[in-house]
């Protein structure tokens, strides 16, 4: 099946637009946690890897912005920079601080944290995106088929930084054990799709939550097994779901920095 | 000791034979210390202040205030720290002879041996500062190392040909700003104004004094003797001049020194000189915004400390 804007019911409208939030809203988070690390991670050759990824990552979040606009939200600017954190839907886990401490000052950001929430999250994505390629909406379709080009140097780059220190030293596997139980405490909303989880599933616009949550599963297990490891389970229940607005004041910060020049003048030109 | 004495010398004639008829020196080759000391001082200079000044744009990558800026400012941030770290790959080979390497580098910034330009220790406080930055600090940036295009040591001249070329976009990034902001409401054109008067100084002083008599140091006759570069510290303040004060008039802008004028015979400008002193302090890590730079970067080389101690565990 496929559909084109003219033949859209309004059910599937309603449908592909909260996906596209949910999707647009991760990577507009995703990238900005991701900038924030900007001049301060292990080394410079990572500082240039991974400034990299969060580049590809706010383009993605743009191109996801762009259908929304074409979709007659509204303007993809004021998509990303006007709404207040009760309207966003990403994921809890791409919300979450870096670490400690504000990112104009002096802050105590955790690498550990960054390589399982980054691997973890760019599996999902991979998952995502994969089912996407066979979407009713052709328009995202043919996004996810840009966005997977990229994704496999996102995860080839993260899977080695998760390899690397899961087989090193105690205390770098003390640090990534803590981060994998941070990360796993947040995972629950990832594939959620909130209270139009039947509508967009139903309109098949992509794969079932518990498909999904298989194939990530799934896809990380070599990984898992090759480390001696065992897979972590995803919660049943998100403690909170931000695909429904439900969501942590470190949104609320975020967005205020992410806005904080674009509000001066929403109308102007910048 | 006088037959090694003769040879010395005949090394460092052949050496100089060669830099005269313009062959490029490569980082295996015999080279007096002088020259090895000159290069390690200005390209680990160059390469750390290519780090040092992701901090200030740093700050203005999540804030950048639409989609297509973010991208752009993030685009021309990971630009920088890849010059950063080109420029502490060559310095790197320079350092071998002296058993020194990249962490050694990082403690001379931490202790105050290796500088890092004057422009980046001042602070930010718009947006308008973000595109000031791209178009005149990285505008001053390719004045003086398009001049070193050719410069005797090869490595240096290769890193240069891709930074240069990188940063002409930088510039064009910076200008495309400004031209939003000038071409916006009054608050946006104030904003730019504001961020000239905070900026000007601060360029000047980017070329470097005129003569060592100013700051009691200067390595600039040593670059031009080795074939580094062709001109002095003043000839690139009045490229400069020639070439941004026409841009910024016509934008509606004013240069904050009153004193400023051409003089048509010498096609030389005068201008007010900034304050070489505060110039001194700044480079003594005593400027605005130095302390809060250096500690940053401090705190996240120690807090990524494990990291770097995993990565070698594994690589053993």
């Amino acid at each position: 099946m496929s559909m084109t804007e003219n033949s859209m019911s309004a059910e599937y409208k309603e449908a592909i637009t909260s996906l596209l939030f949910q999707l647009a809203d991760d990577d507009f988070l995703y990238a900005f946690r991701g900038s924030e690390w900007l001049g301060l991670a292990p080394h410079i050759e990572e500082d240039v890897a991974s400034s990299s990824i969060s580049q590809d990552s706010m383009g993605h979040a743009a191109m996801f912005y762009q259908l929304l606009e074409d979709l007659g939200a509204g303007k993809a600017d004021d998509l990303a920079h006007l709404r207040s954190a009760q309207d966003r839907s990403n994921s809890i886990l791409i919300e979450r601080v870096n670490g400690e401490g504000y990112y104009m000052e002096t802050p105590n950001y955790d690498w550990a944290y960054q390589v399982v929430r980054s691997y973890f999250y760019t599996q999902a994505k991979r998952v995502k995106m994969d089912s996407l390629c066979e979407s009713s909406y052709r328009p995202i379709a043919e996004v996810a088929i840009k966005v997977k080009m990229e994704l496999y140097y996102h995860k080839l780059h993260w899977e080695t930084w998760f390899k690397q220190l899961m087989s090193s030293t105690d205390v770098a596997k003390k640090k990534m054990n803590d981060a994998i139980t941070l990360v796993m405490n947040d995972f629950g909303d990832v594939f959620s799709f909130g209270n139009l989880k039947q509508k967009i599933e139903s309109n098949n616009l992509l794969d079932s939550e518990e498909e999904m949550k298989k194939r990530w599963l799934a896809s990380i297990g070599p990984v898992f097994d090759a480390l001696q490891m065992e897979v972590p389970a995803i919660p049943n229940h998100p403690v909170m779901n931000g695909r429904n607005g439900e969501h942590t004041k470190d949104l609320d910060e975020a967005l205020l920095t992410l806005s904080e020049v674009y509000k001066l003048d929403p109308v102007a030109v910048w | 000791m006088t037959s090694l004495c003769n040879s010395e010398e005949e090394k460092l004639a052949h050496f100089m034979h060669r830099i005269e008829t313009g062959d490029k020196i490569e980082a295996d080759d015999w080279m007096p210390e002088e020259y090895r000391l000159t290069l390690i001082k200005l390209i680990s200079m160059h390469g750390i202040s290519e780090i040092m000044g992701a901090l200030p744009e740093k700050e203005w990558v999540p804030k950048a205030p639409s989609l297509s800026r973010k991208l752009g400012i993030m685009a021309k941030v990971q630009d920088e720290m890849g010059h950063g770290q080109l420029l502490l790959r060559v310095t790197e080979d320079l350092l071998k002879p002296y058993g020194k390497n990249r962490g050694d580098l990082m403690q001379d910034l931490f202790n105050g041996d290796l500088k890092f330009h004057n422009v980046f220790h001042m602070k930010t406080t718009t947006w308008a500062d973000a595109g000031i930055i791209g178009w005149l600090v990285d505008g001053a940036a390719i004045i003086t190392q398009t001049n070193m295009l050719g410069a005797s040591y090869g490595p240096y001249g290769r890193a240069l040909q891709r930074i240069c070329a990188e940063e002409v976009f930088h510039a064009q990034h910076g200008e495309s700003i400004i031209m939003a902001l000038a071409e916006g409401t009054n608050n946006q054109k104030a904003m730019i104004q504001e961020s000239i008067n905070y900026w000007w100084e601060s360029l000047l002083m980017f070329f470097g004094p005129a003569s060592k008599e100013t700051t009691g140091s200067s390595k600039q006759d040593l670059t031009i003797k080795y074939k580094i570069r062709t001109k002095t510290n003043e000839e690139f303040r009045q490229i400069f001049f020639d070439k941004y004060i026409p841009r910024i008039l016509s934008l509606g802008l004013t240069i904050p020194d009153s004193t400023i004028k051409f003089d048509a015979d010498s096609k030389i400008w005068t201008y007010k000189q900034p304050d070489w002193n505060e110039f001194k302090k700044i480079i003594k890590n005593e400027g605005p915004r130095s302390q809060e730079r250096l500690n940053l970067r401090r705190t996240s080389y120690e807090n990524n400390a494990w990291v770097r101690d995993a990565l070698s565990a594994v690589v053993n």
